[in-house]
């Protein structure tokens, strides 16, 4: 993965000294709330219900050993001894003390790594596929040119205070597993005809208060011009985007009020400006870059290996786990490995300093010193060889990271809600504890199959509510906490936003409403058919009819 | 004490103020400025600046003095000769479009100062049109950042093109200055330093 060199070691030492005098002059009374607002939030620091929550940047979810050690030791000496890893493949803080972040941060700088960006109206960490450089369908490994829009985008002067925040996602793989359709800016790379890496740009999708797909502004892009393209972009967006209502201030707004078409041609009359100018990437940045995520040293390993042939056939346990947590690899004899963060009745996400430092022991071990966080908020190993999983699994499991839920209904995401975050409209975390808990059973939750459930606390959907095949949203009636139910919603190429069900529901309601929606699925679906598959046949009708029944007897 | 910091060959001093500001009257439609332009006004064909507004703007007789954009295009006339002498600047708000100016002033370096006045602090569209002042107009007099101009930002506005600052009367300026410093070595080209990190330095690794 990148290290840092010289440049970057300077900069995030100054970034710790300049904030550390900025909650000085906020502490001494130099600077008002309204003041030090966007400058503790572009350091990810929130004002929450309990205490400030910290959010650290784990730039496109990659982390080494050594940076996970260091951050359970954060979780320990500064934190209640766990963390939340969050959908934007970061990590978050739930109690640190706002006089000790600038610490905090001098810690992180120590292991290359800091809080930059990670909220307020600014751009936000780049995200990419949990799989980059490992997935067998990648056409182009992602992780180079995320790691040169990082450094780009941190600190850029024009884009400092932008009319909301501003979300990038990069993919390079066949089936999209980066959400790009679901960004401000996505951008997808592949090879063109003459087998040069290019860009096929998205704009103005997102979640939030008004859900949409983004548009495709541009099909063809030389990547060379990544740089460029996105400042056109975002300075449009930065002059005409709106500034008096903060819920229509996101570019997927402007962009709609334009049309795609006049949007792009102001984008297209910017960029022709903007062509070739210094920030053009070059051949040697990129190439200087991509070495940092040059294949593994893997060994030359058989396709197959009997003991883990053995293990399986001998321990269903084991076999289980390997089903749901075990991904295909581009190299033989190895696999990427989900460690789940969603043991039943836990919040999901979190993780405890001492799980930390064992997923660190084991990325160390058998993993090439690193791991990855995925937006389902679980931890990955990408490059285990097979002979090493059996080892994997009794360590993951012996400390509760073994669940063989992923991909399964139990594989909740889901937002901090209201236990936390002081947007919230209801909370999240106890209805995804309970509805862990109707379906603790793992027989049963194979047998219903690959689904994503998805809650999310408020409109910002946080928990990406909307593409869940099962979304969860909470509102707010009249003070209480009530929650909204679509169905059909989803990811990857075939995106889709949910369809709301009906009226809401009371949240001792909801294990039962999730009970009845895969009871109709269960009953009307055809042997080949996922639970996405049979909502988008049959559509909200026969799920809604079911869910508000009178005390119907089940069929 | 001058609140006024300016920037000279990258040295940052508090320098005396030679320019007044001189301000519209106010008027009901101030509240829609912080919309977007394209979104509202192009949509709605509205005008910001009514014709009241502009004839009661009271332009002091001699002096140096920034008028705003708007009073600019419309008493051009008879500010001609004092354009002429170097007495004017023009002040931008963050909604208004630099087209216009440039339209209605083909040469902008016969203007010795261009502010642009940011009402709130949180408002980064200055930045933006400080970039295209210098980039897009070739603008090369002094560029001052009027209005809620804040300590954070500076840093920010230096790298956008601004070689001056007005900052907001309450706060110390000595001490705001030391921002302007806060990073070394910035990654991407800007303004200020054109080449990014990856041309500036041999970046071996
Ligand atoms: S979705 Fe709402 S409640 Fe959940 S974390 Fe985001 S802002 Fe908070």
């Amino acid at each position: 993965m990148y290290k840092y060199d010289e440049i970057d070691q300077r900069l995030v030492d100054e970034r710790v000294a300049q904030y550390r005098d900025q909650t000085r002059r906020y502490l001494a009374g130099e600077l008002s709330e309204e003041e030090f607002r966007p400058l503790r939030l572009q350091n990810g620091l929130y004002i929450q219900r309990h205490a400030p929550m910290l959010r650290i940047a784990v730039p496109y979810g990659m982390l080494s050993s050594k940076q996970l050690h260091k951050l359970a030791d954060i979780t320990h000496k500064y934190d209640r001894n766990y963390g939340h890893f969050s959908t934007r493949q970061n990590l978050q803080l739930n109690w640190p003390k706002l006089e000790e972040i600038p610490d905090i941060l001098a810690e992180l700088a120590t292991v290359e790594m800091h809080a930059i960006q990670t909220s307020g109206n600014c751009i936000r960490n780049i995200t990419t596929d949990q799989f980059a450089g490992v997935a067998p369908d990648e056409v182009v490994d992602p992780r180079a040119m995320a790691e040169v829009m990082r450094q780009w985008s941190t600190f850029h002067p024009e884009f400092a205070l932008l009319p909301r925040k501003f979300k990038i996602a990069v993919s390079g793989t066949k089936e999209d597993r980066a959400v790009v359709q679901m960004h401000d800016v996505g951008m997808e790379f592949y090879l063109d005809g003459n087998k040069k890496v290019a860009i096929k740009v998205w704009v103005g999708g997102g979640l939030g208060r008004t859900p949409i797909l983004g548009a495709v502004i541009r099909e063809h892009l030389e990547w060379q011009h990544a740089l460029t393209y996105c400042e056109a972009i975002i300075r449009v967006y930065n002059l005409h985007g709106r500034r008096d209502n903060s819920y229509k201030a996101r570019i997927k707004i402007l962009v709609k009020a334009l049309g795609i078409d006049e949007f792009r041609s102001q984008v297209e009359a910017e960029w022709a400006h903007l062509k070739d100018a210094p920030n053009t990437i070059t051949e040697a940045e990129l190439a200087r870059v991509a070495k940092h995520f040059e294949a593994m040293p893997y060994a030359a390993l058989p396709a197959h290996d009997a003991s883990f042939d053995a293990a399986i056939a001998s321990n269903p346990a084991f076999a289980n786990w390997a089903k749901r947590s075990l991904h295909a690899h581009k190299t033989a004899g190895y696999r990427a490995v989900t460690l789940s963060l969603k043991p039943h009745g836990k919040a999901p996400g979190d993780a405890t300093s001492e799980q930390m430092h064992v997923v660190a022991d084991l990325a160390e071990q058998y993993s090439f010193g690193e791991l990855r966080v995925s937006h389902e908020q679980n931890l990955i190993l990408a490059d285990v060889k097979l002979s090493d999983l059996f080892a994997v699994w009794e360590k993951a499991r012996a400390n509760g990271l073994a669940t063989p839920n992923i991909g399964l209904l139990t594989d909740i995401i889901c937002c901090p809600g209201g236990d936390f975050c002081s947007l919230a409209n209801a909370k999240s975390i106890p209805i995804a504890e309970a509805i862990q808990m109707q379906f603790d059973n793992l027989d049963y939750l194979h047998d219903i199959g690959d689904i994503e459930l998805n809650i999310s606390g408020c409109m910002n959907a946080c928990g990406h509510h909307h593409i869940g095949h099962i979304g969860i949203l909470g509102v707010d009636k009249d003070g209480s906490e009530w929650y909204q139910v679509s169905i059909g919603g989803s990811q990857g190429n075939n995106a889709s936003i949910g369809s709301v069900i009906g009226p809401s529901f009371s949240a001792e309601e909801m294990p039962a409403v999730v009970q009845k929606l895969i009871d109709v699925y269960i009953k009307e679906r055809t042997p080949e058919e996922l639970f996405i598959d049979t909502a988008r046949r049959l559509g909200v009708a026969p799920f809604k009819a079911y869910v508000y029944a009178k005390d119907e007897v089940v069929a | 004490m001058s609140q006024l910091i300016k920037l000279n060959d990258n040295v940052a001093h508090i320098a005396e103020n030679e320019w007044a500001v001189v301000q519209l009257p106010p008027s009901l439609v101030e509240a829609r400025k912080q919309a977007g332009k394209v979104v509202l006004f192009k949509l709605t064909g509205e005008k910001t600046v009514s014709e009241e507004q502009l004839s009661g703007t009271v332009i002091p007789e001699s002096g140096k003095v920034i008028v705003p954009l708007s009073v600019f295009i419309a008493r051009k006339t008879q500010l001609q000769s004092r354009i002429n002498a170097g007495e004017i600047g023009v002040w931008v708000d963050t909604h208004e479009v630099l087209a216009d100016l440039a339209l209605h002033q083909a040469d902008l370096n016969q203007l010795p100062i261009i502010a642009v006045h940011v009402e709130r602090f949180a408002d980064g569209r200055n930045f933006t049109l400080g970039v295209l002042l210098r980039t897009r107009y070739g603008f090369k007099n002094e560029l001052r950042a009027i209005g809620d101009v804040l300590r954070d930002q500076l840093f920010f506005l230096k790298r956008s093109g601004f070689n001056s600052y007005l900052i907001r009367a309450d706060r110390n300026a000595e001490e705001a200055m030391l921002s302007l410093k806060d990073f070394s070595a910035p990654y991407q080209g800007a303004v200020d330093e054109p080449r990014p990190a990856f041309v500036r330095y041999n970046r071996t690794a």
